[in-house]
């Protein structure tokens, strides 16, 4: 079956199965090996990017339900010119990974959850969170960047 | 993991999609996919044909109807959570939905998906429950209506025929006390018991993942409306109930859960 979505701004189109999960399709169709297979269960949110700017789980998504959306994935977050987002900067800064196998999730989450929720606090950042696990359990600095980006963002 | 083949069809009026139920043995609906796709990866379920009806926007509504609010079936458990109607007029309903796994999955399922999938250890089929909600169907012979306490029918099972759609949930307005008290050891599990309670009038107590369905504490709900104390209501709990034992809890730690928190759901919707 033919799909053809927008994946970080450009146009793609690929035949696939109507099975093809999204997040098979991200990587082994499009190329775009950022976006992580965790659980496979819709539990751990490594899989998470946009669709149409809300954070989305792809591994309980198929394909061809996304034909015709907009998908952000973490390689789209950073400006054209290579300038971080200031999600991604507030990672950065503040130590927000052990690993890292977690973070393209935890980040395309993070800045889903600002969007509806600009100003939280840091109980609303753990809830806000909770389909996002990372198995450092290195949450407080996690925590402590989502807090960072919407202070940086907010002003 | 990845589903068994199937073919796929994007249904473009809830009219064309019965067409198609009707067509086939076992093609089922998909919307947001957050109850099926993950029984279809694990191949507990494979449907020769889904049939797409997540675009069908005519179906994503929350309307005051005067006496109720009438609810699209394909109504995102996000958009429920943030509903100034339900906040107003139901807000349970707005409460349990912002309990149903996390933000990510709250973006994708729908309450009509939820409900159809009829999981006795899901939020929002044990709220409709409590609120005495009516389901709306259709099909090719035209419209029914299913109230809440008769939809429900075993394990992953409803009322709803192969060749019918849920359409519409229709939720009476709350004027009284309500609470929804949701047991579990990590933010976005399933709840290993929970309560809702409403008090519209009389009061109904329902309870979630005590049974292969959304069950009704009756014996609890029969006291507190003849005057019993929350205490001696909330014992009753489980009576006539029959709990499953699995990995999260025992039976009998289920019956414990259950009156604890009829207890504290009662306590709270009387606050």
């Amino acid at each position: 079956m033919q799909v053809t979505m927008t994946v970080n701004g450009k146009t793609v189109s690929r035949d696939v199965e109507p099975r093809t999960l999204l997040v098979h399709f991200i990587r082994d169709h499009v190329g775009l090996t950022g976006t992580n297979v965790g659980c496979d269960t819709s539990s751990c949110g490594a899989c998470t990017v946009h669709v149409n700017g809300e954070a989305v789980k792809s591994c309980t998504m198929l394909a061809v339900q996304a034909d015709g959306q907009e998908i952000t994935t973490i390689e789209g977050l950073a400006s054209a010119e290579g300038e971080l987002h200031p999600m991604q900067k507030a990672f950065q800064e503040n130590h927000g990974l052990q690993c890292g196998f977690c973070t393209p999730g935890m980040v395309m989450a993070a800045t889903s959850f600002l969007k509806e929720n600009p100003h939280p606090t840091e109980a609303e950042v753990r809830l806000g969170l909770e389909g996002n696990l990372c198995r450092c359990t290195g949450y407080h600095n996690i925590v402590k960047s989502v807090l960072a980006a919407a202070a940086a963002t907010g002003e | 993991m990845f589903p068994s083949a199937f073919d796929y069809v994007r249904a473009g009026s809830v009219a064309e999609a019965i067409s198609i139920l009707d067509g086939s043995e076992d093609a089922k609906l998909i919307a947001g996919g957050h109850s099926l796709l993950p029984l279809m990866k694990l191949r507990l379920a494979a449907p020769s044909t889904l049939v797409d009806i997540g675009r069908l926007s005519e179906l994503s509504f929350i309307e005051d109807r005067g006496d109720h609010v009438a609810i699209g079936a394909l109504t995102r458990h996000r958009d429920l959570e943030i509903s100034a109607v339900l906040k107003q007029s139901v807000p349970i309903l707005a409460h349990v939905a912002g309990e149903v796994g996390d933000p990510a999955v709250r973006h994708r399922g729908t309450i009509g998906g939820s409900i159809a999938h009829g999981d006795g250890a899901s939020d929002l089929p044990a709220a409709v429950l409590a609120l005495d909600a009516t389901m709306v169907v259709r099909s090719a012979s035209g419209e029914r209506t299913v109230p809440a306490s008769s939809f429900f029918k075993g394990f992953l099972e409803t009322d709803l025929g192969q060749g019918e759609v849920l359409t519409e949930i229709r939720v009476p307005k709350v004027s009284g006390g309500w609470a929804y008290q949701k047991f579990n050891r990590r933010a976005q599990d399933w709840a290993i018991v929970g309560v809702a309670v409403v008090r519209n009038g009389s009061t109904r107590i329902s309870l979630v993942n005590m049974g292969s369905t959304p069950l009704r504490a009756s014996a609890s709900e029969n006291a507190i409306n003849q005057g019993a104390s929350i205490e001696e209501a909330a014992r009753l709990a489980s009576e006539g109930i029959d709990p499953p034992s699995d990995l999260n809890a025992s039976a009998d730690y289920r019956r414990h859960l259950a009156s604890v928190l009829v207890r504290r759901a009662l306590q709270e919707a009387s606050a």
